[in-house]
């Protein structure tokens, strides 16, 4: 390929890549999407499940052709303690409304679909490649080295995912700080179709999205989920890097015990293991977004740190797909300027800046700090827990006042802990 | 479904191992024991382990390449961090 010269290279072909290559080559550019895995999606792990609104505006009704898993109608949200489960289960049609509807999703194949639109609409996907460095010359990036080959173009588009080394190397972003991201981990367990529906309450094709909080994290910071899949469930839990520490039980055990925990148990009950993978998950918001763009080069996806963690729900790949459009949209600008300069390529900056995505990471961009309280995945699923026990265990011992035992639970947390974490989470959400 | 060890779990996995070229090497294991004793927790794929003689192992085989240990480690010069050549490492089929 040496020698060969492109109006665009991407690095990576996952979501945010594969849209940039999409609608570049719609537009008549002359794309190369450049992938180390063997296959686009080969390296590429969710939780997960992609909220539809961003993707639906680029190619629409994409729902019915993709390879969705199951459409999201229930969210469960549950508290956890080493032999208790609360939970809130929140079911309404409006959650598969269209432009609102989310679908579970396994990367593989999704990614595979995505990236096979840019082909069809004329990007080229070089697969099994690692891109190795960049290629800089008077500050400007102008293509990119894999191994003994050099390819130059007239911008790169750096979508290779949460570690990006090449944002680094184009000196976009600092080193990731073990707080600003999440390990998360993942086991897919097949199961048969019916029995998913049956276990979850669900009609065909319909799925199930769940959180956990708590006992599954040994009250670390970070929490569990799972996604009902067409065959299969997708399990995980995910911890911030900087609370595991050096002592106590390991990631792999603490997946294990979640797993054997007695409301857990029953939901994987007689399925098969069928993968296990590992990933990280920017999680710092705002506070850790990157330099967007420089001479000749932009970053987008996880690679900019483009995820929302909001508690309650997990979002990334809908912000890399506007990412990867509003690269797209600056890079053709910049190709009828003739001017592929920083000032000519802040345009995507602006483009984000007026969208959803940095709109949502503004409204969060104190969430990450808030997160990192204990209480939250230690004394409060205790709390709720032991306030429901009061109400529902019946041993014929005397009842006492549920205001009077509420009370005394809450005394165990502290009352202004209580009242302060209550006042900051309201602020923020 | 019954608990199962790491090694088991990571055999269903896929993986075209690069042998003979880790792509993740240990640099100095005695300098920055702080840094390594976390990836011995936060490991997914637990491939960082205490050795007999309090030396921690790792095995590149397997690796899940999330990045967990390179970021732990960032700054201590304690690895040489890469990912595989293109095609080798981990093969999501599902993902």
């Amino acid at each position: 390929m040496s020698g060969e010269r492109f109006d665009c290279i991407i690095v990576g072909a996952g979501p945010s890549g594969s849209i940039a290559g999409y609608l570049l080559a719609q537009a008549g550019l002359e794309v190369l999407i450049i992938e180390r895995g063997s296959f686009a999606g080969s390296k590429n792990m969710t939780g997960g499940r992609l909220y539809s609104h961003s993707l639906e505006k680029i190619i629409p009704g994409f729902s019915k052709e993709a390879p969705v898993e199951r459409k999201v109608v229930k969210e469960t949200v549950t508290m956890l303690t080493g032999d208790s489960a609360l939970s809130l289960d929140f079911q309404s049609e409006l959650l598969g409304e269209e432009k609102k509807d989310s679908y579970t999703v396994l990367r593989a194949d999704f990614d595979q679909w995505l990236a096979a639109k840019a082909e069809e609409a004329g990007a080229i996907l070089a697969s099994g490649v690692r891109v190795d460095d960049l290629i800089i010359r008077d500050g400007r990036v102008t293509g990119v080295i894999a191994g003994e080959d050099e390819m130059e173009a007239d911008v790169v588009i750096l979508a290779d995912g949460v570690n990006s080394l090449l944002a680094q190397k184009a000196g976009l972003k600092a080193e990731l700080k073990s707080d600003q991201v999440a390990v998360g981990v993942k086991e897919v367990i097949e199961l048969p179709a019916n029995v998913i529906e049956d276990r979850f309450n669900l009609n065909p094709g319909e799925g199930a999205a769940r959180l956990f909080v708590g006992d599954c994290t040994k009250g670390k910071i970070g929490g569990g989920f799972l996604y009902t899949n067409k065959n299969s469930i997708s399990l995980g839990l995910v911890f911030t890097l900087s609370d595991l520490g050096t002592e106590g039980l390991s990631v792999p055990q603490m997946f294990e015990e979640f797993k054997q925990h007695p409301a857990v148990k029953p939901l994987i009950k007689g399925g098969k293991l069928v993968e296990y993978s590992g990933h990280l998950v920017p999680e710092g918001g705002l506070n850790m977004l990157p330099k967007l763009y420089g001479d000749g080069v932009l970053v987008v996806g996880d690679g900019a740190g483009l995820v929302i963690n909001a508690g309650y729900t997990v979002r990334g790949m809908d912000l890399a797909i506007a990412s990867g459009e509003a690269a797209a949209q600056a890079v053709i600008a910049a190709k009828e300027k003739g001017d592929y300069t920083a000032p000519s390529l802040a345009h995507y900056k602006r483009l984000l800046d007026n969208s959803f995505v940095m709109r949502d990471l503004t409204k969060y961009q104190d969430f990450p700090p808030f997160m990192e309280n204990h209480r939250i995945f230690n004394q409060y699923p205790q709390l709720a827990v032991d306030i429901f026990k009061d109400l529902y265990v019946i041993d014929g011992s005397p009842l006492k006042p549920l205001k009077k035992t509420a009370l005394s639970h809450m005394k165990k947390v502290g009352i202004v802990n209580l009242l302060k974490d209550a006042w900051k989470g309201g602020k923020i959400l | 479904m019954k608990p199962i060890g790491i090694e088991e779990k990571l055999g269903v996995n896929k993986f075209n191992v690069d042998e003979g070229n880790a792509h993740i090497i240990i640099l100095k294991d005695t300098l920055s024991r702080e840094a390594l004793k976390k990836c011995v927790i936060a490991c997914p794929a637990g491939l960082y382990t205490i050795k007999e003689d309090g030396n921690i192992g790792f095995d590149f085989a397997g690796c899940l390449e999330c990045g967990t240990c390179r970021v732990l480690c960032a700054g201590t010069e304690t690895l040489e961090w890469n990912y595989p050549q293109g095609t080798f490492g981990v093969e999501f089929r599902y993902g």
